[in-house]
């Protein structure tokens, strides 16, 4: 058996591109560690980003049809080896990960050299780059453990991530330590899922997992796994009763690292969510639609009016910012609780229009911790017209956090009503409405702060600098031409939607 | 200066060598028999952490400066997916063994595996001795302007 001529046929770069969009950013953090230095940090985590971009850009593009893109990880075929598995859902959702990411990286070069020690730069950025391709990974795998892996990755940099926030408030580690508990005892219960339904089903390959869920329909193990996986990602995604990590560990983080993660860490973890309810166990498994009506639902409508509540009467920017993201992860909720083609793409373009939002907000956030030390209301108090272009971004932002026609919000919002009227549900549409309204008296305050009060007599703030309000611009920009050219984000999010409801029975 | 403890420090210096040659059994010999990276890295990592608690960690870190250990174990991952971009590069799939003896994948896979767990011995060495400094190394405890 010396040499026996195996025929294969080379790969090119393009069949590759599945798993360099993970492996680039990926290869770049421990090489950030292994060259060391602080200069190169930013510019390398920069590079790879904008290769990530690229990358899922012309993957998106391939699959925004309705393909399906497979890649076999070592050469071994699913449901035995790992499979990524590229198609619209997951695209868009590594297209908003990534394009937020070079979003934010400009951003973050001053934002993080003012709020972080320097000599932290290479590991921030190296955790940076671990938690980017994690969530990258999570999106893009097709396999269940390896979703764990990779939420593990993502989960243990994002602990750093928010605990580098100690040069500037010690709060940051009780915060981080927090996160650390209940991201830990989440991942504890996504992982028993998983072995449940490894249980019952003696495969990990989410295609091969449908298949024989949907073969032998529900049974004591699998809706055991079920829960334990819906309550193992809630806590990831913030979902009502399990969010209290979410407003500590937003508010003391970097604001960097709070654009970021708000943007994409709970916008990934309602992916994996989606994932599961459609693509795993599918809209025929009885328990599910009952979990989601009964539990779901009307924890959604809670987080919706609770969350907002509570942010009309908080007295710093940030944290209220924080507590809006939980609300708003309740519209995501709502939209996947309806189990409709129309309340998934409500969702998944909520998702999308949700983290640009947020992005433009805590990137401003971030110019106002650089130029008036923090953001408590009475400190960033008649800024509207020493800072006006980062004052003017917030507008717009908020405007977009109501649902203001013309903007990124409405267009989500107005999709998510559309849902609950096709369903004949019309006290959901009622209350999506009114929730809204909450929405407009904390947006209000904080307009009311930055305009209408004078400035502290000792304010020396001045305008942020341009590498800061590019970046914040941009974002803002989004929110108002995803507001007016829906094409893009709603054909994405109606393909994705499809693909997620159709998979089963394919 | 009186010297204590010579039993120990002898007895040390003695199983430091025989430590380490088994940590390397383990890592090259993990695919005939139990072991692999993992455990080797964790066998070679106590070599350095038996010579800290004995000797000291200024002794130990003499040896091992820290700044080497943050080096090895970024290396470590860098080994394992260099060698899945290595096999990307002639046109396999990512990991795919097989691409280093096309004519022959086992033995290509021979040969990834036993790559690739290299840079998991490397890197679980760095770990372990990171976190034996990191707790060894006690900062001072806080001041009240910390707070």
């Amino acid at each position: 058996m010396a040499t026996e001529s195996v025929v294969h046929t080379a790969m090119t770069l393009h069949d590759h591109l599945p798993v360099l969009q993970i492996l680039v950013p990926f290869i770049a953090a421990p090489l950030t560690v292994f060259i060391g230095s602080r200069a190169l940090a930013w510019p390398i985590s920069f590079a790879s980003s904008v290769v990530s971009l690229v990358i899922a850009w012309l993957l998106l593009m391939q699959v925004i049809d309705g393909d399906v893109i497979s890649y076999h990880i070592g050469g071994w075929a699913p449901p035995l080896g790992i499979e990524y598995r590229v198609d619209a859902a997951n695209a868009f959702v590594v297209f908003l990960v990534a394009a937020i990411s070079v979003v934010v990286l400009p951003f973050a070069k001053v934002s993080v050299a003012y709020e972080v020690p320097l000599r932290d730069h290479a590991l921030f950025y190296s955790a940076y780059l671990l938690c980017f391709s994690g969530l990258m990974g999570v999106a893009i795998t097709g396999d269940a453990f390896n979703v764990f892996v990779f939420l593990e990755i993502s989960s243990l940099s994002t602990y750093v991530l928010i605990a580098a926030g100690a040069g500037k408030d010690k709060r940051a580690l009780t915060a981080a330590y927090d996160y650390l508990i209940m991201g830990t005892i989440g991942a504890t219960f996504f992982v028993i899922g998983i072995g449940f339904l490894y249980m019952g089903t003696g495969t990990l390959n989410m295609a091969d997992l449908a298949q024989r869920i949907a073969a032998q329909g529900g049974n004591r193990t699998i809706e055991a796994g079920f829960a334990f996986i819906l309550v193992g990602i809630g806590l990831k995604l913030a979902f009502y009763p399990l969010h209290l990590w979410l407003p500590n560990a937003y508010t003391y983080a970097p604001s960097a690292v709070s654009a970021f993660l708000a943007a994409t860490a709970t916008k990934v973890a309602v992916y994996v969510l989606l994932r599961f309810c459609f693509t795993v166990f599918g809209p025929a498994f009885g328990f599910e639609v009952l979990t989601l009506q009964y539990v779901v639902l009307p924890l959604a409508v809670v987080a919706m009016f609770a969350s907002s509540f509570v942010a009309v009467f908080q007295s710093d920017f940030k944290r209220m910012l924080a507590y809006s993201s939980i609300a708003q992860i309740g519209y995501m909720l709502l939209g996947i609780a309806f189990l409709t083609e129309t309340g998934v793409t409500a969702a998944i373009v909520h998702l999308f229009n949700h983290g640009i939002t947020k992005a433009a907000l805590f990137m401003a956030v971030g110019a106002y911790v650089l130029r008036a030390g923090d953001t408590f209301y009475n400190d960033i108090a008649g800024l509207g017209r020493k800072m006006p272009w980062t004052s003017a971004a917030v507008v717009i932002g908020g405007l977009s956090l109501i649902g203001v026609p013309g903007t990124a919000g409405f267009i989500s919002k107005w999709v998510l009503v559309q849902a609950a009227f096709e369903k004949g549900w019309w006290p959901v549409a009622l209350l999506i409405v009114a929730s809204s309204l909450l929405a407009v008296i904390y947006v209000w305050r904080v307009v009311e702060v930055l305009y209408l009060q004078p400035a502290r007599e000792d304010s020396t703030a001045t305008e942020a600098p341009l590498t800061m309000l590019v970046p914040i611009w941009v974002a803002a920009l989004a929110c108002i031409w995803f507001g007016i050219d829906t094409d893009t984000t709603l054909g994405a999010a109606r393909t994705a939607a499809a693909g997620l409801l159709n998979l089963p029975g394919q | 200066m009186i010297r204590h403890h010579l039993i120990l420090r002898v007895i040390t210096k003695m199983l430091i060598g025989p430590i380490m040659l088994f940590a390397l059994y383990v890592q090259f010999h993990g695919d005939y028999s139990p072991g692999g990276g993992f455990q080797a890295g964790v066998i070679m990592a106590v070599a350095f952490i038996i010579y800290g608690v004995v000797f000291g960690l200024a002794t130990v870190q003499q040896v091992f400066p820290p700044w080497l250990v943050h080096k090895l174990l970024a290396l470590g991952v860098l080994i394992y997916a260099g060698t899945g971009v290595v096999s990307l590069f002639l046109g396999y799939g990512y990991l795919d063994y097989g691409a280093f003896t096309p004519d022959h994948p086992e033995h290509g896979q021979h040969w990834g595996i036993l790559v690739v767990e290299l840079g998991v011995g490397v890197t679980v060495t760095g770990v372990m001795v990171a976190i034996y400094y990191a707790f060894a190394a006690r900062t001072p405890a806080i001041s009240d302007e910390d707070w």
